[in-house]
């Protein structure tokens, strides 16, 4: 009799706890909901051509969010990631945005990387009017003119031309001005758009194009390639290719003696610590874009700290293990989304976080960052780099400044340009 | 821009690039050709001999070419193991064709996953002492990136062909292709041999995975950029035919190599594609093919 009595007890205090607790809930929905973490959404190349850069990507975004989330959340609230996959295949792009919107229903969503992996995201992302933070997408708005676009890659407000820019203000700043310029790049969206610029910014400095070629992404042998270039004797050779492509080309160009004023442009790998180390002497003399370098100009607040916890994570997620290239800017992306969203207070009113973006600078691992009209930096900061005094084999001098000397732009130079390119090889 | 001197190294270069090809493509030959098994996976299996010999090169210094000849046994038995699943799995229910084809590119995948967990994704490249150089002959410019694999592939190539043509075993592997029936009735066993030869025809995948690093990096997932051409080399030299494979993909290459000197690089794919369609519209069996 007792133990019935007691058990009956029992469960009007049950009873009464859960009565307390729902309407404290319904009293406070803000209480609960600080509880429920905010979901960022997005797809990355984790596998497929473009993983090595998709999976560092990935890397630095962890950080970001183990960092924000040290600090207390985002608005109070932890924050987690809901990410797929997307295999490099622009197809699987569409479908992994409307999974992440309708189905998983994430607060914010980001995007992959690569132009190729941002475009075929931006007709949903359009449709349902978010803000798009997007990762290394060359020119991607420009089809678009999405006013709540915004990419985090330093090409700037033209980006076609402005990312070749420099090369060209570097070569016709010379005494022993070029007179004739040779244009290759892969048959792919970014390389297309590079040389694309290239040729723009050739045209404008007045130098004949004497080659202007477009090369399939499975090439296995440059030799051919590189002959017929020399064939035409040109003055700069500018090339846009992915990272076999860069391998091949500079292995070719060096096997065969390639004679330019100035050669490289927008090869994409030369970043990277594994061709870096493997190619070592073979770059010196070229000058490339890039993004970051370890050079005192480009020591901005906090790069050392990220860079520090990103090489520490690197070895075991099997990824570049520099991290200079694309990594602070994945992390920087999610930096300016951060702090748009504690500015704002919302999550919900996109129209007031794309207008907020749009008016503010925001100080972030790889500096001072504002945004143009049209989502892209309000100014370009496209490095171009020339690699000097390169060793063979030693990955431990890429940490070190005097090996990518910054000749553009003038106000984060950080060396003098040896010309012509057989001065410095 | 038409010169001797651009014609003659366009015409080499597309030779040497052509022996790599053979190379890749001569596993696929023996299996796909000979055992008319889609091992649509065997390119996966080449970046796999890449990688183990960028780990030996690494690891030990070794020299590529021959820590890629060091697996061969390793990749003989991977490929033994392989056919005894495929044929329990499909061959034997004479399940072969649609099913075992999703089964090889089930096996592509694993192979690439396999890769990406154990080395990451980001790509690699080896060290050898002859990578970077050029011999010079004349106005003949050979670089030995290409020069090493193209006498590698033709070792092999010559290997394979002898092996095949002269001794019991190989000529019981060509046999089984044509009469399984006649096979068994000599006292051999088929399936032993399918084994064998499917063993040798990924064992060659070792050497041309240490040839691929050598001229180029490598990543987990590009294999995939060659899958067209290898099956194209096959069929164009003729459906099992050892001397038609090196022939094809020494063709392939020289076509390749000239279009990208003279036409322009982009049409080299297209170029090379349009002599395997005009080849078989001539020579349906392919250039060593029978009827």
């Amino acid at each position: 009799m007792l133990r019935i009595r007691l058990t009956c007890l029992r469960a009007w205090a049950l009873a009464g706890v859960l009565a307390v607790s729902l309407s404290a809930v319904a009293a406070f929905p803000g209480a609960a909901r600080a509880a429920e973490p905010i979901k960022i959404g997005f797809s990355m190349t984790l596998t497929g051509g473009l993983a090595g850069n998709g999976k560092a990507a990935l890397v630095a975004m962890e950080i970001w969010r183990d960092d924000i989330n040290k600090k207390g959340g985002l608005l109070g609230r932890p924050v987690e990631f809901v990410y797929y996959d997307d295999a490099t295949n622009p197809a699987n792009v569409p479908g992994i945005y409307t999974k992440l919107l309708n189905v998983d229903k994430v607060d914010l969503v980001v995007s992959s990387y690569g132009t190729n992996l941002i475009a075929p995201a931006m007709p949903i992302i359009m449709k349902k009017k978010l803000v798009f933070m997007t990762l290394f997408g060359l020119a991607v708005n420009d089809r678009f003119n999405y006013d709540r676009f915004f990419q985090i890659m330093p090409s700037g407000p033209e980006p076609k031309t402005d990312w070749s820019r420099g090369f060209f203000e570097l070569a016709m700043a010379q005494n022993d001005k070029p007179k004739s310029i040779a244009l290759l790049a892969t048959d792919s969206e970014f390389s297309k758009n590079a040389v694309a610029g290239a040729r723009t910014n050739a045209q404008k400095a007045g130098l004949e194009i004497v080659y202007d070629k477009t090369f399939k992404p499975g090439t296995a042998d440059f030799s051919p390639i590189v002959r017929a270039i020399q064939a035409t004797k040109p003055d700069l050779v500018y090339v846009g290719c992915y990272p076999p492509g860069a391998a091949g080309i500079v292995r070719a160009a060096n096997e065969l003696g390639l004679e330019a004023k100035m050669f490289g442009g927008s090869m994409v790998g030369l970043q990277y610590a594994a061709l870096l180390t493997k190619l070592g002497p073979q770059l010196n003399g070229m000058v490339n874009y890039d993004f970051w370098a370890p050079e005192p100009t480009l020591n901005f607040p906090g790069i050392e700290e990220f860079l520090e916890k990103y090489q520490a994570r690197a070895a075991e997620a099997g990824v570049d293990p520099l991290g200079h290239y694309l990594p602070p800017y994945a992390y920087a992306y999610l930096e300016i989304l951060a702090q748009a969203v504690e500015a704002v207070g919302s999550l919900d009113d996109h129209g007031k976080l794309a207008d907020y973006i749009h008016d503010t600078t925001f100080n972030t691992v790889v500096g001072p960052v504002s945004f143009a009209k049209n989502g892209e930096w309000s100014k370009s900061r496209v490095l171009m780099v020339q690699f000097q005094d390169l060793e063979e084999n030693n990955v431990e001098q890429f940490h070190k400044p005097g090996k990518r000397v910054v000749l553009y732009p003038s106000e984060v130079k950080s060396g003098e340009f040896i010309y012509p390119y057989n001065k410095a090889r | 821009m038409f010169s001797i001197d651009l014609l003659s190294n366009a015409l080499v270069a597309g030779l040497l690039l052509g022996g790599f090809y053979a190379a890749v493509a001569l596993g696929l030959s023996i299996v796909f050709g000979q055992l008319d098994i889609v091992n649509i996976a065997h390119p996966a299996f080449v970046i796999l001999g890449s990688y183990v010999v960028y780990m030996m090169n690494t690891a030990y210094g070794l020299d590529p070419v021959l820590a890629g000849l060091l697996f061969t046994p390793l990749f003989f038995v991977l490929g033994v193991v392989v056919y005894r699943i495929y044929y329990a799995g499909f061959e034997r229910t004479g399940r072969e064709s649609l099913a075992g084809l999703a089964f090889f590119f089930g096996v592509m995948f694993i192979v690439e996953v396999t890769i990406i967990l154990i080395y990451g994704v980001d790509y690699r490249l080896v060290d050898a002492a002859y990578i970077g150089h050029t011999l010079h002959v004349g106005i003949i410019d050979l670089p030995y990136r290409m020069l090493v694999p193209f006498l590698a592939a033709m070792a092999m190539t010559g290997g394979i062909a002898f092996y095949l043509s002269r001794t019991f075993t190989g000529r019981a592997i060509l046999a089984v292709s044509q009469d399984r029936l006649a096979l068994e009735l000599m006292g051999a066993n088929p399936i032993r041999i399918k084994s064998l030869a499917f063993g040798i025809g990924l064992a060659t995948a070792a050497i041309a995975g240490a040839l691929l690093i050598i001229i180029g990096p490598v990543e987990p997932s590009f294999g995939r950029v060659y899958i067209g051409r290898v099956f194209a080399i096959v069929i164009l030299g003729g459906m099992g035919s050892i001397k038609g494979t090196l022939l094809a993909a020494l063709l392939i290459g020289v076509s390749e190599s000239m279009v990208q000197t003279f036409i322009g690089p982009s049409w080299a794919d297209a170029v090379a594609f349009s002599v395997l369609l005009l080849t078989l519209v001539l020579r349906p069996q392919g250039l060593y093919g029978r009827l």
